[in-house]
């Protein structure tokens, strides 16, 4: 990939909860418009390097971070750093749908409106094309008014995407999006992201390697903090250059 | 290590593979014995056995596709199944050959052959070498074996014109030769493809154990 196509990149990026490091030394490029993969057995730091991108781990007592997150080419740990408009244009979805509790409509709505959205006119676009653009408006479109918890996990877990639409972000982090949802629904969020990318960048952490060689174009292997390979989906899954990578994709691990 | 019966299964595919080649040997080796013995007996044993390996082809196939189906192999393992997908259906197709060769002994019948034939046997036993060795470098995963048995297959091709030279010289000389001539112009010929599938076995092994794709003949 050229440099011009990067979007994102981590530079001997380092993290310590406390005294124990979580991520050793990680350097990866991100493009744009394009799905990067984290795949890699529990705690090796998928989750924990997806979320030093918005700064999630900020909020996490004793982490510490040295090195660089670099987003279209400025440093997000740099100290003018607005965070509150950088999760704006990185948003976030999470493992379990978290939906607010309540309407459809002022789900989606939330975010413009505390962006400063006011105009009713306004908010009605934004709701309806964030929820087209998650593939859920055919079946919410005419109850926007009812309670957001009533829809079903798949349903929520796309409302979520739509709220995170809403404020028209660059890039969207997903955590494990799928390991909640039934098959069907799986499905859909995978078709979602093949559209999504079109028009953002994304990463995804999975614990599903089928997934992560269906939606992604690049994929990179976590263990044990460090981040072992990286590479197009298509080589990662046909033939990984590292014997660690070989291993855990092919299940001779542990 | 975790997906025992997976890797079980995987186990069982190459043992499979190794005897479908076992099998595939036995019938070149038998056809040309037969051929040269004007044993029609041995001849009519080869064909009849084509159906049990064709069976046992089968079996690979469908053990390929249920793995890919449900187990969702990767990296070697994917390229594996890939490799073993394509050197099963070498190995049917050399075992057709060897039928072929069987229906010649059989119209051949008691007729004595206008020559003795000793280029023909030459080719069959290094076509086996062949086999044997792609087996080998199969069950080993060594591709360095691959490569090497791969050149013999110019050693084929070499008697193959050999052959087909004195035997059209043969048949300008005297017409009535051309009955006999022409079947073992084919038998040569099936032997000249026979060393072919093992050169793409060999293809098959080197992708399987390497990932890159090479033409070896």
């Amino acid at each position: 990939m050229g440099t011009e196509d990067i979007e994102i990149e981590s530079r001997n990026l380092n993290l310590w909860y406390g005294s124990a490091q979580a991520l050793k030394d990680v350097s990866i490029p991100i493009e744009k418009n394009r799905v990067t993969a984290l795949i890699g057995p529990s705690g090796c730091g998928k989750s924990t390097f997806i979320r030093c991108i918005n700064r999630m781990n900020d909020l996490i007592k004793g982490c510490r971070i040295t090195g660089k997150v670099l987003f279209e080419g400025r440093d997000v740990y740099e100290k003018d750093v607005d965070v509150v408009v950088l999760r704006k244009r990185i948003g976030m979805v999470f493992q379990k749908p978290n939906p607010f509790p309540m309407s459809i409509y002022d789900n989606i709505a939330y975010g413009p409106r505390i962006h400063g959205t006011q105009a009713k006119r306004e908010l009605d676009e934004v709701v309806e094309d964030s929820l087209k653009a998650a593939a859920l408006w055919d079946e919410v479109g005419g109850i926007l008014d009812k309670p957001a918890l009533d829809l079903s996990g798949g349903q929520q877990q796309r409302l979520c995407i739509a709220r995170t639409l809403a404020v028209k972000p660059d890039v969207i982090l997903f955590d494990e999006p799928c390991s909640a949802l039934d098959p069907i629904s799986t499905a859909r969020i995978e078709d979602l992201i093949n559209v999504l990318k079109h028009d953002y960048t994304i990463i995804i952490v999975t614990h599903n390697m089928q997934q992560a060689a269906r939606v992604s174009d690049h994929t990179a292997f976590f263990l044990l903090g460090e981040m072992i390979e990286f590479g197009e989906t298509k080589q990662i899954f046909e033939r990984p250059v590292e014997k660690s990578t070989e291993n855990y994709i092919t299940g001779r691990f542990g | 290590m975790v997906r025992e019966q997976y890797h079980e299964e995987l186990t069982k595919v190459r043992q499979m593979v190794l005897k479908l080649g076992e099998m595939a040997g036995a019938s070149i080796k038998n056809s040309v014995e037969a051929l040269c013995d004007h044993n029609v007996e041995q001849a009519e044993a080869v064909i009849k056995g084509d159906a049990g390996i064709d069976d046992h082809s089968a079996k690979i196939e469908i053990k390929c596709m249920r793995l890919l189906a449900l187990q969702q192999p990767m990296a070697r393992d994917l390229r594996m199944i890939g490799a073993v997908i394509k050197i099963n259906l070498d190995l049917e197709r050399m075992s057709d050959l060897a039928v072929d060769i069987a229906k010649i002994t059989v119209a051949i019948g008691d007729e004595k052959h206008i020559k003795p034939l000793i280029d023909i046997p030459r080719m069959a036993k290094i076509a086996c070498e062949m086999l044997d060795s792609v087996l080998q470098a199969f069950s080993e995963s060594n591709p360095d074996l691959a490569y090497k048995t791969a050149k013999c297959d110019d050693e084929i091709d070499a008697l193959f014109d050999q052959v087909r030279r004195e035997l059209i010289t043969l048949m300008i000389e005297d017409p009535r030769k051309i009955a006999n001539a022409s079947h073992l112009t084919f038998v040569a010929r099936y032997l000249e493809r026979i060393g072919d599938h093992a050169t793409n076995i060999c293809e098959s092994v080197v992708y399987m154990v390497t990932g890159d794709r090479v033409k070896l003949n």
